[in-house]
């Protein structure tokens, strides 16, 4: 615990040069101590139990062959066999990795970019501008699972709006070929709203001395965005790139809603639920499947604290 | 008389035959008396609850000291069936003065879902399920409540229903309330104005398939969106195509999927899949059904709730089932496919006197009479059920279960759920969307069968 205070810096108050040099915990009162002692202890334990024990465990379990019924102690370790099952004949895995990944990349180079641009656009405080922004930001109030029920709406085969405005008969939600894309569009018209709140904040918090210097330059509105508001907003857009990242990974209760994650909306998220929920709880088989999907996080997560870790030095 | 296994049954045998009467209401009310006269209820209350190692045999002397609440989880969150178990309840209060039931109506979906942990966690005292392996996998697990002295003396139920709540121990776990037979269903009027006849081999079907093509309607309606109704015509056929036993220990996992029959199965519904309405994996089976109470579809392999998306009367009415054609005239069609839904009790309940008292009702012609009623598409298991209010439709499923030679209940009922839900879905949808790769499928639910079943 000692080791963790240097941080506390006594105040460098005036008149108080004659006091002793801070010489760590020592000198802190007893009551002080306990409270600094509880402030670590405190969070420590809430990590520890709501973050490393699961993650430990799943990752523990995942070698093990467990129906969830009774305690732990009757779950039978199997090695790797529930990660060789999960690679070599469980078909839905290869599918959903990759849909994590079509998820994450049009999260990335579709939805950010188009909340962006409705925030730069509604920042030029346009007429009815604040309709416009209610109106986009309406879906991220709603949880994904009402948005899957709005969509299914518009996406129903039989008595969908698109099908019935156009007379067409495409299975938007069945049929394989369209229904991640359409599942994309709907994640994508909430993720945008959410992009664009984001960045209308980042935008109001651009110093107007800055634009106001670009335009004195003769620099156009294009150059003035990318070359000087865009570089300013760093911390916006490295918090934009996070909850891009997150939303992606973590995308479930849309195709939840939708079909169970299933026929062609295979997600790593709703794998391990379909094997983990429910009757049929193959807790190992399960876990293993969401220890390959917290591998996969871990590549986001090492590459974002090497920016901040940059970003601090 | 039985020794009495608590305090309130041995009052009750005090009280002389002539001043207790025949009856078994007549019974209670004698120990409800005995028990005020010593002015000690409260105390038979407790014994009567929580006697886990009653060993009593006939199931009215079992009970007979039942007082105070008995908790209900019900996965009945429908409208009609909440309605229907309410009214059920209701009278079971009226009959039994001394016992309050509390009903914990849970979310369909999410009762399934949770109900491992729903059992291991504070179980209501009697719980909604159904029989077949679903049943005894919990039983086996020592997650639910043995209550074969309920059963004893019970006339009203076949054999086949006691074989049907048998746990793999030979103790009763379960109390049927109400079945329903799958099989073809059509619309009587659309059949008669075209002239279509029941088919009653494969070959006739895919004739009638022809003709209703010709005729613009969707020969089979079918939604497999939710994953498990084409689990019903993979059952049909199988049974059809390798008999009953056959389907039964390929349940079991004793079979090898990836053998000839099963892609025999296959290969016959790949035959008869462009009879099938297209795009089902995103329609629901209420938008398959609505497609045939529009009359867009000619038929649906379904089970009888059905009838649920017809109007009750004239609409009910119209609709009409046959049983799945024949395709081996070696096998026939005398097995079928009817789940029993139910009721279990929890492994420790609060209120064990109370619980059997309710469990026995629910297995009673007067409990089942008020849920058929409420609910036309399920017919009653009791015997002695009065079948004179029944629909046309529920007088034919009486009678075609009845004469059915083999029963089965429903391959996520019959089979492990693990193996259902996270195999049998996903390789059944993958069929269905590409119906010539039989022998890639049936190699990989083999492998994941060998997987799960041996381990």
């Amino acid at each position: 615990m000692a080791t963790e205070t240097p941080t506390i810096v006594t105040p460098p108050a005036a008149g108080s040069r004659k006091r002793p040099r801070y010489r760590g915990i020592n000198q802190l009162s007893a009551v002080d101590r306990v409270v600094v002692g509880i402030m670590v202890a405190v969070p420590t334990a809430l990590v520890v139990l709501l973050v490393w024990f699961p993650a430990v465990g799943s990752v523990l379990l995942s070698f093990t062959n467990w129906n969830g019924i009774g305690d732990v102690s009757r779950a039978k370790w199997v090695g790797l066999k529930n990660y060789t099952d999960v690679v070599t004949i469980y078909p839905p895995f290869v599918p959903a990795v990759e849909h994590n990944l079509i998820w994450l990349l049009v999260m990335f180079a579709l939805a950010t970019p188009l909340g962006m641009l409705m925030a730069v656009l509604l920042d030029r405080e346009l007429k009815g501008g604040r309709i416009y922004q209610t109106a986009f930001y309406l879906p991220v109030v709603l949880s994904l699972a009402l948005v899957g029920f709005i969509w299914q709406l518009i996406y129903s085969k039989d008595q969908g709006l698109i099908n019935t405005v156009t007379g067409s008969q495409i299975d938007w939600y069945g049929d394989q070929s369209y229904n991640l894309w359409a599942a994309l569009v709907a994640a994508s018209w909430r993720h945008m709203g959410y992009i664009m709140l984001l960045y209308l904040a980042g935008l109001k918090g651009v110093d107007p001395s800055l634009r106001e210097a670009a335009k004195v330059d003769g620099a156009s509105e294009r150059a003035t965005f990318f070359r000087i508001v865009f570089p300013v907003m760093r911390p916006i857009n490295i918090i934009v790139l996070v909850v891009t990242v997150i939303e992606s990974l973590r995308a479930f209760d849309l195709v939840w809603v939708i079909n169970k994650g299933r026929n062609g909306l295979e997600l790593i998220a709703t794998l391990v639920t379909q094997n983990i929920v429910g009757e049929a709880s193959r807790i190992g088989f399960g876990s293993a499947l969401a220890t390959f999907m917290l591998l996969i996080s871990s590549v986001f997560i090492v590459i974002y604290l090497r920016i901040v870790m940059r970003e601090d030095q | 008389m039985p020794r009495p296994s608590t305090e309130a049954e041995y009052l009750a045998s005090l009280v002389p035959p002539s001043a207790r009467g025949f009856s078994r209401r007549a019974l209670l009310r004698g120990a409800v008396g005995a028990g005020s006269l010593l002015a000690v209820p409260s105390l038979l209350a407790a014994c009567g609850s929580g006697d886990a190692t009653s060993s009593s045999g006939a199931s009215g002397a079992a009970t007979s000291g039942a007082t105070g609440t008995v908790s209900l989880g019900s996965n009945g969150s429908d409208a009609a069936p909440k309605a229907a178990l309410q009214s059920v309840i209701d009278s079971f209060q009226k009959a039994n003065s001394g016992l309050s039931v509390k009903i914990n109506t849970i979310d369909h979906n999410t009762f399934q879902e949770n109900i491992n942990n729903y059992l291991q966690g504070s179980p209501d005292d009697v719980f909604t399920w159904f029989s077949g392996y679903r049943m005894r996998f919990f039983a086996a697990q020592g997650l639910a409540g043995d209550i074969s002295d309920v059963w004893q003396g019970k006339s009203n139920m076949s054999d086949a229903l006691k074989a049907a709540s048998t746990g793999d121990d030979g103790k009763q776990y379960f109390m049927p309330s109400t079945n329903y037979p799958w099989a073809v269903f059509y619309r009587k009027s659309l059949w008669s104005s075209k002239g279509y006849e029941v088919p009653k081999t494969l070959d006739d079907l895919k004739t009638l398939g022809a003709q209703m093509k010709k005729d613009g309607l969707d020969p089979i309606a079918f939604g497999d969106k939710d994953g498990w109704p084409a689990m019903g015509t993979f059952d049909q056929l199988n049974m059809r195509i390798n008999s009953y036993d056959y389907h039964v220990s390929l349940m079991a996992g004793k079979e090898d999927w990836s053998g000839d029959k099963v892609k025999a199965v296959f290969n016959t519904w790949r035959d008869i899949l462009p009879l099938h309405q297209s795009d089902s994996l995103g329609r629901t089976w209420q938008e398959a059904a609505q497609s045939l109470q529009q009359k867009k579809s000619g038929m649906y392999v379904l089970g009888a709730f059905v009838a649920q998306q017809f109007s009750k009367g004239a609409e009910q009415d119209d609709l009409d089932f046959f049983t799945f054609p024949e395709v081996d005239s070696n096998i026939g069609t005398d097995a079928i496919e009817a789940p029993i839904d139910g009721f279990m009790m929890a492994a420790s309940p609060k209120n064990e006197a109370g619980a059997k008292k309710l469990l026995s009702y629910f297995g009673s012609a007067d409990a089942q009479n008020i849920s058929v009623k409420a609910d036309p598409s399920v017919i009653a298991t009791a015997s002695d059920a009065d079948q004179s209010g029944y629909t046309a439709l529920q007088k034919k499923s009486v009678e075609f279960v009845k004469s059915a030679k083999h029963i089965s209940q429903f391959m996520d009922r019959d089979t492990r759920p693990d193996f259902a839900s996270t195999v049998m879905i996903p390789a059944i949808q993958s069929f269905l969307k590409t119906p010539t790769d039989v022998d890639n499928l049936v190699k990989s639910i083999q492998q994941q069968k060998l997987s799960i079943f041996t381990s």
